[in-house]
């Protein structure tokens, strides 16, 4: 009797492994045959007015580009605050209200930065957008900073010290350089969680039809474009949000794996 | 250098302070005068964007509007909020219609308002996150198990990747897959319309199952090897230290990880967009459309304006309190433990 319920328990266990790839195998495939399926090269030369991508794919990039210059630089210096500065509650109280910032519903951030900016400055832009994205982008780099600095041994902070090193150059110069890895491994997993987010750019960047590389009017945003498409009656347009899906996964994808990649070989 | 590099880093940890502090108190001065208006009436109030006379008996009032401005136009609205529900279910078409007259001779005294009330979006939103709770539970509980405890070493390896690539898929994707490849199929099976709460919450299961295999099987690890081992030694089979060891020791860590999916649940917006139909209807049943707090915000931000968008910053301010406190709730009670 107790055989056969582990048994039965294993069954199970594995049956719902598989229920979660079966999940990841159909939406992939979906992704795939779809996408591919509208998949012409013309869609990386035209803008979106004359029926390609090329201005949104671009638009996300430097929209979640900007976030991450914005977001990182943030990030990893409250991150080396809170583990190599902070002492006792202050350190702790950013820790925890970090991590809920982690988990604040996209969508609060995007509504958060129309009321400060948006309303303010008179309409969508770019710029909106981009701090959203670096809003959400921020808890993470922190927690990564703060987690890999911590794996950093005392011994190597110590030693520098020691040489008579002044404690931002211990910092800079070793413990940052002994965590580098982990950090960007942390750095390319937020980027490619922003640049897929599509509820704090609704009504921050908004976004356009047109080719543009001004951040202070609407900004073409691949993911808002494709829910947008996705909802028109029309085939030919949910045929281009197949088609724009399909390379926003494949490129969250490959960052997601690469900084994997990274991580792995270094080990 | 030392101190500016130290001003520095100390100004920027303050910066997460400051922006949770500052999305508080911007929802809450743009909510000001939705609180104002409805105050917590707004909680348990069905009617959305909809126009009620400012007297609660409704047919009379119609009839008689002319005559009685005056003594409306003295009872304010506080008296009125209690019957929303009731006016608003009554025939809307003679509301518009009436509104209508009304706005073409603003400046006079109005005799309808606009009601917004956020119980709507707010069921739908914990209905949705029930749904998406009790499919993903048993599957991610399973996956965490098979991965901690079952599968071969590499096995475990390549399966984990597998299912972070899961949860690394943008939200809009699940979004469409659902309403054109998963809600099809469920809407054969159970019947009902293809948008609706059940689809909404299958798709938001999906989407919250590979965050919540993951932390179950991270703190499903930080069992003693000595302790499984000693289990086994005594003729326990795995379904037993499963069961008897590794589950009570990771049970804290287990529970705060439900906790974080829900708050993530709680706050998701594409995948859900896509498929709960997006109409301020309560659901009469399972398989029916309505709408969710996120979702509300999404599809009537761009066109609100005035008490609209204040009720909607409303709803955030709500949504925002609700997944502070869940998620606080996840770490100080639960992952505190765990550690």
């Amino acid at each position: 009797m107790r055989l056969i319920v582990n048994k039965i328990f294993l069954a199970l266990s594995i049956f719902s492994a598989l229920v979660g790839l079966a999940f990841l195998g159909w939406i992939l495939i979906t992704l795939f045959m779809k996408g591919l399926n509208s998949f012409h090269f013309h869609l990386f030369l035209d803008d979106l007015i004359d029926g390609g991508l090329r201005n949104l794919i671009v638009g996300q990039f430097i929209l979640a580009g900007l976030a991450a210059a914005i977001g990182i630089p943030l990030g990893m210096a409250a991150g080396i605050y809170i583990q190599e500065y902070g002492r006792g509650r202050y350190a702790n109280v950013i820790r925890d209200l970090s991590d809920i910032m982690m988990s604040a519903p996209s969508i609060v951030i995007g509504a958060f930065v129309y009321a400060i900016i948006v309303v303010p400055t008179g309409g969508t832009s770019g710029w909106a957008g981009a701090i959203a994205l670096a809003i959400m982008m921020i808890p993470v780099v922190i927690n990564t900073t703060d987690n890999m600095l911590s794996l950093v041994p005392r011994e190597l902070r110590e030693a520098g010290i020691a040489l008579g090193a002044s404690k931002y150059k211990v910092i800079l110069d070793i413990v940052i350089k002994a965590a580098k890895v982990g950090i960007m491994t942390g750095v390319l997993l937020a980027f490619a969680r922003i640049i897929g987010e599509t509820a704090p750019l609704l009504f921050t960047s908004e976004t356009s039809n047109y080719f543009t590389l001004d951040l202070s009017e609407s900004f073409p945003s691949l993911t808002v474009s494709i829910y947008d498409l996705a909802n028109e009656p029309e085939k030919a347009s949910r045929d281009l949000a197949w088609a724009a899906s399909f390379i926003l996964t494949v490129l969250v994808l490959v960052i997601n794996l690469t900084g994997r990649f990274i991580t792995r070989n270094k080990k | 250098m030392e101190k500016l590099f130290q001003k520095i880093s100390l100004a920027s940890a303050s910066i997460v302070f400051v922006i949770l502090v500052g999305i508080f108190l911007t929802l809450l001065s743009s909510s000001k005068a939705a609180i104002e208006e409805f105050g917590l009436d707004f909680l348990t109030n069905s009617a959305w964007n909809k126009e009620v006379p400012l007297n609660p008996v409704n047919e009379t009032v119609q009839a008689n509007a002319a005559k009685i401005f005056e003594d409306v136009e003295l009872n304010t609205q506080d008296d009125t909020t209690d019957d929303e529900d009731m006016i608003a279910d009554e025939d809307d078409e003679d509301d518009m219609i009436l509104a209508d007259e009304d706005e073409s001779e603003e400046g006079s005294s109005s005799a309808t308002k606009t009601v917004y009330g956020g119980l709507v979006p707010i069921v739908g939103t914990i209905l949705t996150t029930i749904i998406a709770l009790t499919f993903a539970l048993p599957i991610a509980m399973g996956i965490a198990v098979f991965l901690a405890e079952i599968a071969p070493k590499n096995i475990s390896y390549v399966v984990g990747i597998a299912i972070e690539l899961l949860a690394a898929i943008p939200s809009i994707i699940f979004g469409m897959w659902g309403l054109y490849y998963f809600a099809p199929i469920v809407a054969d099976i159970v019947g009902g319309y293809q948008v609706s709460l059940l689809t909404a919450g299958l798709v938001l299961g999906v989407m919250i199952l590979p965050f919540m295999a993951a932390i179950t099987r991270d703190s499903m690890n930080t069992t003693p090897n000595v302790l499984k081992e000693s289990a086994y030694a005594l003729g326990a089979t795995k379904f037993e230290v499963i069961k008897d060891i590794i589950f009570p020791y990771s049970k804290v860590g287990i529970i705060g990880s439900i906790i974080l999916a829900l708050g993530r649940a709680l706050g998701e917006t594409m995948a859900v967009a896509f498929l709960i139909g997006s109409i301020f209807v309560l659901p009469d049943a399972i398989n029916s459309p309505t709408i969710s707090i996120p979702v509300a915000m999404a599809n009537n931000f761009g066109e609100a304006s005035g008490l609209g968008e204040s009720a909607l910053f409303y709803l955030a301010l709500i949504l925002f309190i609700i997944s502070f406190g869940v998620i606080s709730l996840a770490k100080f009670y639960f992952l505190k433990k765990a550690k």
